[in-house]
């Protein structure tokens, strides 16, 4: 269930509530998918295509000392084997940290380049063949000898090894102190300092890593799955030693993302030398379990946090520290503490961030980078703190609600965090939450609430559009923009249609192409308020362009129109009294048609950026059912209340929510990639032994957007939410957990062993 | 994958003979395991016999009053079945609770029995396992093994047997009837078709090569009430950690017959007989479902990670017997 609530008297109520924008518009590319129309990276079909297959690496640090593929090109079918002796040549991967911060996306990421094995299952050869069966069972007939090298694999044991990097990912500060957080720590009266852990995670998007390269001349075009095509290009092209201008990526429909999709990986990079050195084009996946190390994981983290508060319950010190593995080639520092800086109120600080390299492949973004696993550690702290002032949770945030943003001292754009915590509370009937733990029985079960924040960045990336309309009034927009599952081409062509004034059956939103104008893609929940501003800019473009047209032309009904403010609406134009269909003016003023482009700058290079704080917020409830004999975990409902600027389509913004609060789940629950320390690999490397989630652990849950519009954050008043429900969501659930058996497990996630020995003898 | 050939056999005797003039050869049935199992080259037949369109689908009643169930039986056909519901509802919870919907519709009966171990180092070619290469070591010993099993193992292998049905089944004392290359037909307890690991956990049952499963006999449904109890770590679609079979037959307050059988803690369905004796006779209180819990898990061996399903087993045994008892 959603619902939009509709009593801020400030909000602009009466401007959307008849607007497309909004509307729960079903996916326009929804009938496509589901009759498997929608053509994903490894479904597109060309002549002559051969395929792939990726041997791995069987050691986790070493060297290939010898590698024999005699047998398998005997293989019928096998056309060629590229190990690192025959593979063209590719630039040396580089320094662990690039120069500057977009470098990370653009840098050339060779593959089968060395002997070296850096990490367990790095590719080690490709087999290609006439079919995949054909050089998969190939590439079972290849023997590799290693010389093993002893990898590091620790990380709770090796804090002391830690170093400090330069900066965390995307680019902010590693470090943040402000007062003096030791001293006021010290003479706190209340105190929580707890530590606590959270494992390898894995993004296990649908559709897996897959690319088609087809070469033309020297031009290569890459049908593939990608979040963010200019970082694909760029990527590739440093890798092949190519200008990016012969480089096109071409993925109109992504099965999922989550941030394992931002940079090239090796099937990119494969198809792209296979075809080249086979002159016809190759297909290249990545298996399901390939790409627990091939594309990217989260990294397992240690946490401190340390909160000190007065009696009256105000927080006088934060402290959160982070400890995380990082791939010892390339460094990759998650911005967990980051939040931290903008939540609540305290006059004394401390945010660090600090890196054991290990032997394992570079972690990625994945979904709510920082807060995903910070917000886990840090709101379960924020409810013990409140335990022992004995305090509401509620109550204890309301109370250390800070009136600006308490590191950058800038007032906040929009902050709803006390009215999504109230509003839920109310709807969630936290009144029947008993603060002291293991009251609330029903038979053999243990029944608990919990409630947590939210909070994450509203970003905004550069990003441009074209859109055009024909003398028919149909209008196409065109942008190197993703839907990776989210619903841009829907909350796009609602965009689209709201500005020009047409129906929604008149847009057509073309995305996928790196031809096309150029956009941040989808990542850090950015792609709607970027892609969509710069959309919307073009509309206005595209709409003065018409009017310049439509005032001067001898042909236009409208000529010599006065200068009162044209209105675009129900596919007419009207300007003062006279109003015409739009079709029609463009058939006359145009019969070749009008087009026009627009565009947004990074947020970081923005005023309002620079002079506000910009975040959306939320409040998750869950309450959960502990079997008091066997510690079985059962999820029984979430509320999650968002503030998060105008919501563009309120259906598919709920989806992107409920998917935040199952990860929520996930993370809180069940979700860990085992690492084994003796071999270097993960060990339950598939879809039956990582757990995420599945319908039966989901049970009730209910969105409710609060009405807001953050007139700071762009021309649509939006901001991004496709992260937001992941944040704090997993801390409800431990805070119900614990409120429910009185057992704080702080190593997540939080699975029935971990509760068993705290659980009261059976009460039979 | 290698390559294999393909055969889809007529009839039974065929296939067994199929199999059995092949050393490399396997039997085909849904699939499910084995497929995935050949895809990574665990297993490596060299020639497949299907035997999933043999007539062996139907689900009987037998002149004693049970039930026999064709080797070809679907797993969600035989947990709808209303015979199976009404008479030995254990056996349809525990197959509703294994998999999923889309595997159960294509997992067989006997396909269900000989499943492989879901052990991750099994699964994983580059580790040490003496189940899928002999003489190679055990890489759960001291490794993951929060999955693994504490009864029945051995220093060779600690692997748990993964079905939900054949732990309901051998509590139900059914028999295997089987088929041999030579057409003579043989039936096995379901209790001595799994062997235990000692030092050969490579060879997992009691059938010989080219021997086939043909149907699973149900003896006629034993007095009480039948209770299948799965604990998993989500909700649906995961192994058991621990699963218990019970049927607890009440007279007055006392227990008058009790079969208890778990799951997902040893190599093989664990039936445990001790913990029977201990039932028969007593009151049915909480001390005696402790007592039984306690003699079934006697001698268990926890190996770090698993450790937590010994006392999670004792908790599961007393809290099913009790909901057994509530409805007895
Ligand atoms: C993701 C996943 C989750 C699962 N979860 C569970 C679960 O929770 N609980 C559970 O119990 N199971 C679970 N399973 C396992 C599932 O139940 C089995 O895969 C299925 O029952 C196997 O049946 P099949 O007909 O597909 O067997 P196949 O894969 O066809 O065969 C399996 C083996 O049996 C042999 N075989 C088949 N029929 C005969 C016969 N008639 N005579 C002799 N040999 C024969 C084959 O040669 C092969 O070695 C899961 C499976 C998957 C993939
Ligand atoms: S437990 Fe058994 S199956 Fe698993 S690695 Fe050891 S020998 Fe192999």
């Amino acid at each position: 269930m959603t619902e939009m609530t509709t009593s801020s008297p400030e909000s602009r109520s009466s401007e959307t509530r008849n607007s497309l924008i909004g509307r729960p518009i079903g996916r326009v590319d929804g009938p496509l998918k589901v009759t498997g129309r929608a053509t994903y990276a490894y479904e597109h079909a060309v002549n002559e295509a051969a395929y792939g297959y990726i041997l791995g690496a069987a050691i986790a640090k070493g060297r290939i000392v010898e590698i024999d593929s005699a047998e398998a090109e005997r293989v019928p079918g096998v056309l060629h084997v590229m190990t690192y002796r025959n593979a063209p040549a590719q630039p040396e991967f580089g320094p662990a940290v690039t120069p500057t911060v977009p470098e990370v996306f653009t840098r050339a990421r060779p593959v089968l380049n060395s002997s070296r094995v850096r990490f367990y299952d790095e590719p080690v050869a490709l087999v290609v063949a006439e079919t995949f069966e054909a050089a998969r069972a190939a590439a079972g007939l290849i023997r590799v000898r290693y010389e093993e090298e002893g990898g590091v694999f620790d990380l709770p044991a090796r804090l002391a090894d830690a170093y400090a990097p330069g900066r965390t990912n995307a680019g902010f500060e590693t470090d943040s102190a402000t007062g003096d957080f030791d001293g006021a720590f010290a003479a706190a009266s209340v105190k929580v300092d707890a530590t606590y852990r959270t494992p390898y995670e894995h993004h296990n998007p649908m559709e897996p890593h897959a690319t088609l390269a087809v070469w033309s001349g020297d031009e290569v075009t890459i049908y593939t799955s990608a979040q963010t095509l200019a970082n694909f290009q760029a990527g590739l092209a440093s890798t092949l030693g190519i200008p990016r201008e012969r480089v096109r990526i071409v993925s109109p429909f992504i099965g999922g993302g989550f941030g394992a999709k931002l940079i090239v990986h090796a099937d990119t990079v494969l198809a792209a030398l296979a075809a080249r050195v086979l002159r016809r084009p190759v297909k290249v996946a990545l298996t399901r379990q390939q790409m627990f190390a091939n594309a990217g994981h989260r990294a397992e983290m240690v946490q401190q946090v340390r909160l000190g508060a007065g009696r009256d319950g105000r927080l006088t010190s934060i402290g959160h520290d982070v400890w995380s593995a990082t791939s010892g080639f390339e460094e990759f520092c998650e911005q967990t503490a980051v939040f931290t800086r903008s939540l609540y109120a305290a006059p004394n600080r401390l945010t660090r961030h600090r890196l054991v390299p290990v032997d394992l492949n570079r972690g990625e973004w994945m979904r709510s980078p920082g807060e995903a696993p910070g917000m886990l550690a840090f709101e379960c702290a924020m409810d013990e703190l409140a335990e022992r002032l004995d305090l509401d949770p509620i109550e204890l945030r309301i109370r250390n609600e800070p009136t600006e943003d308490p590191e950058r001292g800038v007032p906040f754009s929009t902050r709803n965090l006390v009215a999504c915590m109230q509003e839920g509370a109310r709807r969630f009937g936290w009144e029947r939450r008993n603060p002291t733990p293991r009251r609330i029985r029903e038979g053999r079960r243990l029944i608990g609430y919990g409630m947590a924040a939210a909070i994450r960045p509203n970003y905004i990336g550069a990003a441009a559009a074209k859109v055009a309309i024909d003398a028919t009034g149909r209008v196409t927009a065109h942008l190197d923009m993703t839907d990776i599952g989210t619903g841009t081409y829907t909350i796009l062509s609602q965009i689209a249609a709201e500005s020009l004034g047409v129906p929604i059956a008149a847009i057509k939103i073309e995305l996928g192409d790196s031809r096309f104008p150029r956009t941040a893609g989808s990542g850090g929940s950015w792609g709607a308020s970027s892609a969509g501003s710069a959309l919307h800019h073009a509309c206005s473009a595209l709409k003065e362009r018409i009017m310049e047209a439509a005032r001067s032309d001898d042909r236009s009904p409208l000529r010599g129109a006065d200068a009162a403010e044209p209105i675009f609406v129900g596919g007419e134009v009207s300007v003062g009294n006279r109003t015409v269909s739009l079709a029609d003016l463009i058939g006359r003023i145009a019969p070749d048609g009008i087009e026009a482009t627009g565009s947004v700058a990074a947020g970081r290079n923005t005023e309002s950026y620079r002079t506000y704080s910009q975040h959306s917020y939320g409040a998750h409830f869950a309450e959960v059912a502990v079997d008091s004999d066997t510690g079985e975990i059962r999820m029984r409902r979430m509320l999650s209340v968002i503030g998060a600027g105008r919501i563009l389509n309120a259906k598919t913004a709920r989806s992107q929510i409920l998917g935040g609060m199952t990860w929520g789940i996930g993370a809180a629950l069940m979700e860990e990639t085992v690492l084994d320390p003796r071999y270097g690999h993960f060990v339950n490397h598939d879809l039956a032994e990582y757990h995420v989630p599945v319908n039966g652990d989901v049970m009730e849950m209910e969105v409710v957007f609060l009405e807001e519009y953050d007139d700071k954050a762009n021309p649509l008043g939006a901001k991004g939410l496709g992260e937001l429900g992941v944040c704090g969501s997993g801390a409800a659930i431990a805070n119900a957990v614990y409120n429910a058996t009185g057992l704080r497990v702080r190593e997540f996630p939080i699975t029935l062993d971990k509760l068993l020995p705290g659980l009261p003898a059976s009460a039979i | 994958m290698q390559p294999f050939t393909y055969e889809r056999a007529g009839n039974v005797q065929a296939a067994a003979a199929a199999v059995a003039t092949r050393p490399e050869a396997k039997f085909i049935s849904g699939g499910t395991n084995l497929l995935d199992l050949m895809k990574l080259e665990i297993e490596r037949p060299t020639h497949l016999v299907d035997i999933s369109r043999l007539p062996l689908d139907r689900i009987e009643e037998t002149p004693e009053g049970g039930l026999r169930i064709g080797a070809q039986v679907r797993n969600s056909d035989l947990a709808a079945d209303p015979r199976v519901r009404s008479r030995y509802p254990m056996l349809s919870q525990a197959l509703l609770a294994g998999a999923s919907g889309q595997i159960r519709n294509k997992a067989s009966t006997a396909g269900n029995l000989l499943q492989r171990t879901r052990c991750s180092y099994f699964y994983n070619r580059n580790m040490p396992c003496n189940k899928r290469e002999p003489g190679s070591g055990c890489a759960a010993l001291e490794g993951f093994n929060r999955m693994h099993a504490v009864l029945g193992a051995s220093e060779a292998c600690i692997a748990v047997h993964p079905s939900d049905m054949a732990v309901a089944m051998t509590a139900l004392d059914a028999q295997v009837e089987t088929t041999l290359p030579d057409g003579k037909a043989r039936t096995i307890a379901i209790g001595d078709l799994h062997r235990l690991p000692d030092s050969t956990p490579h060879v997992e049952t009691a059938l010989g090569h080219g021997e086939m499963i043909t149907a699973v006999t149900l003896p006629p449904s034993p007095p009480g009430r039948q209770v299948y109890r799965k604990v998993r770590d989500r909700a649906s679609y995961a192994f058991a950690l621990v699963s218990v079979a019970a049927v607890v037959e009440k007279s007055g307050d006392r227990i008058r017959g009790a079969r208890l059988a778990i799951g997902g803690v040893a190599p093989k369905p664990w039936r445990t007989r001790e913990a029977e004796y201990v039932l028969v006779g007593a009151a049915d209180s909480g001390s005696a479902f402790s007592e039984a819990a306690e003699s079934a898990l006697a001698g268990a061996v926890g190996r770090g990670g698993n450790d937590f399903k010994i006392p999670l087993a004792k908790r599961a045994i007393r809290q099913t017997l009790a909901v057994a008892v509530e409805g007895a």
